[in-house]
């Protein structure tokens, strides 16, 4: 059996582990949040349709699609930041630990903390860099020095900005450039210990080393949260994902493991779009 | 060329540009079949001036593989293709590794026929039996070469066959061989001369067998090296690798 080619079947894949690339599989995840019939609607108008998906934690899903495919809709369910738009009405479920958290039981603050978010351009608050990361722990009331000192700098150390703002934590956010107030945000998102981290094109704003770093820092994040992220840059998605979801029209036309949505999608409406054909 | 899995980019310089590396992984492909055809005969006919053209013709050989990964690692840098783009690249670069090769062991018959021409001859009839065994070589790989222009991967599967019939060409020829040594001790050093020929042909048909695993995996998007013929055809003939998720 030596001889053979793990990669020629899927099957055998997982018997190969570290010889070759194994195609990881949705059924051998422990799942962080499942979709269930998710339909959205702005006013008349439908921008989600049925969508059913699970989420892996401790991974990166990336959602890629068009502009006007839903991505940002959907990715915006999960904290319900849509609650915020009028005449939007939304169906079906997202569990998250098995409640739904579109049932009215649900405190909506509460699930904020849980679930964070990034959104494509930095938006830090007009404080200090202490401030900022230390804000979401205050509105929870907490106090203490010494535990608002100890968390502000792991947060911090976390996106890897420490030994750039270190001396200056008490000077204005807005002095650092955009890669480092996106890392900022990164950090105050972090610092209340959510479980999942919504990314919404954070790095659309950024230069190429700034959006390596952001990169790099989604690497190690997923090693603590489940990360979803929204990009237009489709490199990237190949680059930080673990699994990609393909959505064109409000429908999720195809969500698989990175490597083979990127190499050998099966839907041809992926691969139109991944290789930049028209359909 | 009109490919239909070529074309169709929102960018129709990308379309060229792919189109562009295929015709030439063609002519690569022809000029190879044409290398191991012209060196086929100059060994059966002993004739080292068409010997001495083929070896002096592997430059040219030699010069696509070149420019024709250069072409590709442009494409790899500049577009970042994906899917069926990437598979189609990959290929390219992995079927000129592999025409360059059998470029380079039609140069080896071609000097076994040159020294073949200086000498005695032994008896018609292994030439008769190699000669065989060279046009399903050539056959083989023009199949190969076809399967890969049309991007037909169940061609693919049944030029890989052919494999077995030159395999055992090539075991039949070496057996025979071994028995002239025996008879003649002073035919040894000649005979094993068309040993290696043949050997070099049975290794074109490997090399062929390659090209066609690599137009499989770029039509199919499925590794199939190294399996045996009868999973790699369940794999042509059956569904794609099922999705996760």
């Amino acid at each position: 059996m030596s001889q053979r080619n793990p990669a020629a079947s899927s099957m055998s894949a997982g018997l190969f582990e570290g010889s070759t690339r194994t195609i990881r599989s949705l059924a051998d995840e422990e799942i962080a949040i499942s979709v269930e019939n998710l339909d959205l609607y702005y006013g008349d108008s439908q921008a989600l349709k049925n969508i059913t998906m699970q989420i892996p934690k401790q991974r990166v899903t990336a959602f890629i699609g068009p502009s006007g495919c839903g991505k940002s809709t959907l990715l915006r369910c999960f904290n319900r930041m849509n609650d915020l738009v009028d005449a939007c009405r939304i169906e079906g479920a997202i569990n998250l630990h098995g409640a739904n958290i579109y049932d009215r039981k649900t405190d909506v603050a509460e699930l904020r903390r849980q679930v964070g978010m990034v959104f494509q351009k930095p938006n830090p608050f007009p404080k200090t860099i202490y401030e900022n990361v230390a804000y979401g722990l205050r509105l929870q009331g907490v106090n203490n020095k010494r535990v608002l000192d100890e968390v502000v700098e792991r947060s911090i150390k976390a996106v890897g900005l420490w030994e750039e703002v270190k001396d200056r934590l008490q000077s204005n956010a807005f002095g650092l450039s955009g890669g480092q107030q996106q890392r900022l945000v990164i950090a105050r998102a972090i610092a209340i210990e959510p479980e999942v981290i919504l990314l919404d094109e954070p790095t659309s704003a950024l230069d190429p080393i700034s959006t390596a770093k952001i990169e790099e820092l989604v690497e190690e994040l997923k090693q603590q949260y489940t990360i979803l992220i929204v990009t237009h840059n489709m490199q990237q998605a190949a680059r930080v994902s673990d699994y990609t979801a393909y959505m064109y029209l409000g429908e999720l036309i195809e969500y698989a493991d990175t490597m083979h949505l990127f190499t050998n999608p099966r839907e041809k409406a992926t691969e139109d779009y991944i290789t930049g054909r028209y359909g | 060329m009109e490919n239909k899995r070529i074309g169709g980019h929102y960018s129709h310089r990308y379309d060229a540009e792919l189109e562009e590396v295929v015709n030439r992984v063609l002519a690569m492909g022809g000029l190879v079949e044409s290398q191991l055809t012209n060196a086929l005969q100059a060994f059966i006919d002993a004739d080292s001036q068409i010997a001495q053209e083929v070896t002096e013709n592997d430059t040219r050989v030699n010069t696509f593989e070149v420019t024709i990964d250069e072409r590709c690692v442009e494409i790899l840098a500049r577009r970042q293709p994906a899917a069926m783009d990437l598979r189609l690249i990959v290929a390219v670069i992995k079927t000129i590794t592999d025409l360059e090769r059998i470029g380079d062991l039609a140069v080896a018959i071609a000097r076994t026929a040159m020294r073949q021409a200086e000498g005695d001859r032994p008896r018609k009839q292994i030439f008769r039996d190699i000669e065989t065994m060279g046009n399903r070589v050539i056959s083989m790989l023009a199949g190969a070469l076809d399967a890969f222009a049309r991007m037909d991967a169940m061609a693919a599967v049944e030029v890989v066959r052919q494999d077995f019939a030159i395999d055992s060409d090539h075991e039949a020829i070496v057996r025979q061989n071994v028995t002239f040594m025996m008879e003649d001790p002073r035919n040894i050093s000649r005979l094993l001369d068309i040993s290696h020929a043949v050997r070099a042909l049975e290794r074109v048909g490997d090399h062929a067998r390659n090209m066609c695993e690599y137009t499989i995996y770029f039509v199919k998007g499925r590794d199939v090296r190294h399996i045996d013929l009868s999973e790699m055809e369940a794999i042509v003939h059956g569904k794609k690798a099922p999705a996760e998720g």
